[in-house]
């Protein structure tokens, strides 16, 4: 039986885990994300899980203690923010490379300079080449449904990959919403036992964990990484069955919103696909037909699939909630590869919004679908990229 | 705790086996060996970017006959901490009933320089491990760049003995002490010159419970530019001649394992090594008197600390 609770996506989190009940927890305090951790850290105080804690001075050391964890044989988690995942980055590379499936909740805040607190997507997709998949969430309910279903997808024998499940700061972290939680005991089950592969701590077969592997082999291990890559979609959309019969909600390698028949679509990630999609009904209020594509799974990225449900329409605008300085947004760098092998393609521009937890308002939505719905009548665009919603 | 024989010991496996790419005359193997053959327990071991761990497990060779982890430079303690605490967690839900023993081995870069604070979270949080510091002065790896542990005077890549410069200026970081403030249960310092010493310092800190801490001096002929055959001879030198004392602190209380019968002038340490060969032009003369008057002050200070207790 499900359980209805207005809680904050935080909260959300800390209960998934709670849920979960992995071996080893590295915690280390950043906001937002640093209430996740704290919730988590009363768990254990009170005796809630078996999870030892392993308070570290850093996150640097936070994700090297959870390599050495993973490594040794068990279930582990961690949860950071912003200064706190570029702090990890060097060891983010190691617990890919070395295929451990460490599960981290990313709470999304903007990067310093200047120092700011608030929400965007500029930590997470710093780390978009790091070998992590990343699973994005709008709100606390997706949050916690997709920390749930990260342990399955990351834990397949076929993947034993990291995965990031990513919420906005502030925005989710902190806002309380209604929810659904799910029976301790159907996490648990739908979760399942924890499967070691090659542990350090099986004194029988000795393992040596960390090679240096130069010229000979490095690029075999790297197309290795990138096949296993290849697979996750598959498993990810499996696992989406299973908790759909579980939970009654429905998730795929992405959202589409009103997309069907759209000749205009927003592409969104998180938290701005909710204010998205009340603008998108009253577009389609007024007879304009406006879509909207929420992505789900950055990190593989689904181009075929994406391509495929964008294809039919005349002009999209990808929003991005962080910037590739000198280039286009990372979400914009996707979509426009994936839309570049079709023959007929939608007219395609980039909006930078909501940077350091700026408001992103229906009006901003408006007006980029008024944008759209005059590009897709004249067939010009007036500028590829651009920032909106800026104090001018 | 088994009786250090010789004989006996000879016997044992090595569970740093022979094959690995040490370069010839290198201390670290000979350290890790006398540590890991003085270890009666099962071990895992972590091992910081270095020398040794370049050297040790080389694409689908590995020279390491127990459980070893590598990723990165800063951060072997941190990792074993990782290690420790899964093997706490499993012990505690009844999924794991061996007692093991953890071990993380640095060189000094990373552990005075880049490893330092890994190192000391590791400490202060009380994992039960010993951490093992090589230490032989300098980055050897990456080709004898300065580190804090660079002896005064050392002539190294990046503080190179020049018309203007005389090589180190500063003195070397006291991390065995530093490490003590920590106020761990152990820490000490050994050199593979006395291998009883080192080993009955490793058997004592395999039975302190809680985080302890030894530094043993490693000579380099790399980056020392000395022999390949005189690492015993030299570490015995540093010893004899004070820079390199050996003592423990056990909760607190210092004690000088090894008191030198005839203290030897730290020049006989610095003299068969090019690394110190300027400091013995008559223009130098000034730094080599405070090389050993500093060697004198850590010396008395330390004969002080014990009388204390």
């Amino acid at each position: 039986m499900a359980k209805v609770v207005a809680v904050t996506g935080n909260e959300a989190v800390a209960n998934a885990l709670r849920q979960v009940n992995p071996d080893v927890c590295g915690i280390y305090p950043i906001t937002p994300q640093t209430d996740m951790m704290q919730r988590y850290a009363s768990f254990i105080s009170n005796g809630k899980v078996d999870t030892e804690a392993i308070l570290v001075e850093s996150e640097h050391s936070s994700m090297s203690a959870c390599i050495g964890a993973s490594a040794a044989g068990g279930r582990v988690v961690t949860a950071t923010s912003s200064q706190g995942l570029a702090l990890m980055w060097e060891m983010l590379h190691i617990a890919s490379g070395d295929r451990l499936p460490i599960i981290m909740p990313v709470v999304n805040r903007a990067l310093s300079a200047p120092l700011n607190i608030h929400g965007d997507h500029s930590d997470a997709m710093g780390a978009r080449d790091t070998g992590w998949i990343q699973i994005w969430s709008e709100n606390a309910q997706e949050a916690y449904d997709n920390t749930v279903q990260s342990f399955r997808v990351g834990e397949h024998m076929d993947i034993r990959l990291p995965v990031m499940v990513c919420l906005d700061g502030f925005i989710i972290s902190h806002s309380i919403e209604r929810m659904e939680y799910l029976e301790d005991a159907e996490v648990k089950k739908f979760v399942g036992e924890f499967k070691n592969l090659f542990p350090l701590l099986d004194l029988d077969k000795p393992k040596s964990y960390g090679p240096l592997i130069l010229t000979d082999l490095y690029h075999e291990y790297k197309r290795a990484q990138h096949e296993v890559m290849t697979k996750v979609k598959d498993v990810v959309l499996d696992v989406a069955k299973d908790f759909e019969k579980l939970s009654g909600r429905k998730y795929g390698l992405f959202e589409t919103y009103r997309l069907e028949d759209a000749e205009i679509a927003l592409v969104i990630l998180n938290s701005a696909a909710g204010t998205s999609k009340d603008v998108v009904d009253e577009f389609r209020n007024k007879g304009i037909k406006a879509g909207l594509l929420k992505p789900r799974l950055f990190r593989p990225f689904p181009y075929e699939e994406v391509a495929e449900a964008l294809g039919n329409t005349k002009a999209v605008c990808v929003m991005d909630r962080a910037d590739s300085f000198g280039g286009y947004g990372p979400l914009f760098m996707e979509v426009s590869s994936a839309l570049y092998h079709l023959k007929e393609r939608p007219l395609l521009i980039n909006k930078i919004y909501g940077l350091g937890g700026r408001d992103y308002m229906p009006s901003h939505a408006e007006l980029v679908l008024n944008e759209l719905a005059e590009i897709a009548k004249s067939g010009k665009i007036r500028t590829y990229k651009e920032y909106i919603g800026v104090r001018e | 705790m088994a009786t250090l024989n010789l004989k006996e010991l000879s016997k044992k496996e090595d569970l740093l086996t022979h094959g690995h790419r040490m370069c010839s005359g290198c201390g670290a193997p000979t350290v890790v060996k006398m540590v890991l053959l003085a270890t009666e327990y099962p071990v895992i071991a972590s091992n910081a970017t270095g020398c040794l761990e370049v050297s040790t497990c080389i694409s689908e060779y590995t020279a390491w006959k127990i459980p070893w982890i590598h990723t990165a430079f800063e951060n072997a303690a941190a990792t074993l901490s990782g290690v420790e605490t899964m093997y706490r967690s499993l012990k505690k839900q009844g999924k794991i009933d061996k007692d093991i023993k953890f071990i993380a081995f640095g060189g000094d870069g990373g552990t005075y320089d880049i490893g330092f604070q890994s190192l000391s979270g590791a400490m202060e949080r009380g994992h039960d491990m010993i951490y093992i510091c090589y230490d032989n002065g300098a980055y050897m790896n990456t080709g004898i760049q300065r580190s804090s542990a660079t002896p005064l005077g050392a002539d190294t890549t990046t503080c190179p003995a020049g018309d203007v410069i005389p090589g180190k200026l500063r003195a070397r970081k006291n991390l065995t002490k530093i490490m003590a403030a920590h106020n761990i249960p152990y820490a000490a310092q050994a050199s593979p010159s006395h291998w009883m010493d080192l080993m009955k310092k490793v058997q004592k800190a395999h039975e302190i419970p809680g985080p302890k801490f030894i530094n043993i001096l490693s000579p380099c002929n790399r980056g020392w530019r000395s022999k390949t055959n005189d690492a015993i001879t030299l570490s015995r030198l540093g010893v004899n001649s004070c820079y390199w004392p050996l003592y423990e602190i056990e909760n607190g209380v210092t004690k000088i394992t090894y008191t030198p019968k005839d203290k030897v002038p730290v020049a006989d340490f610095m003299k068969p090594q090019g690394r110190f060969k300027h400091l013995f032009d008559p223009q130098n003369a000034e730094l080599l008197k405070r090389v050993q008057d500093e060697v004198d002050a850590e010396w008395a200070k330390l004969q002080k600390e014990e009388k204390c207790g």
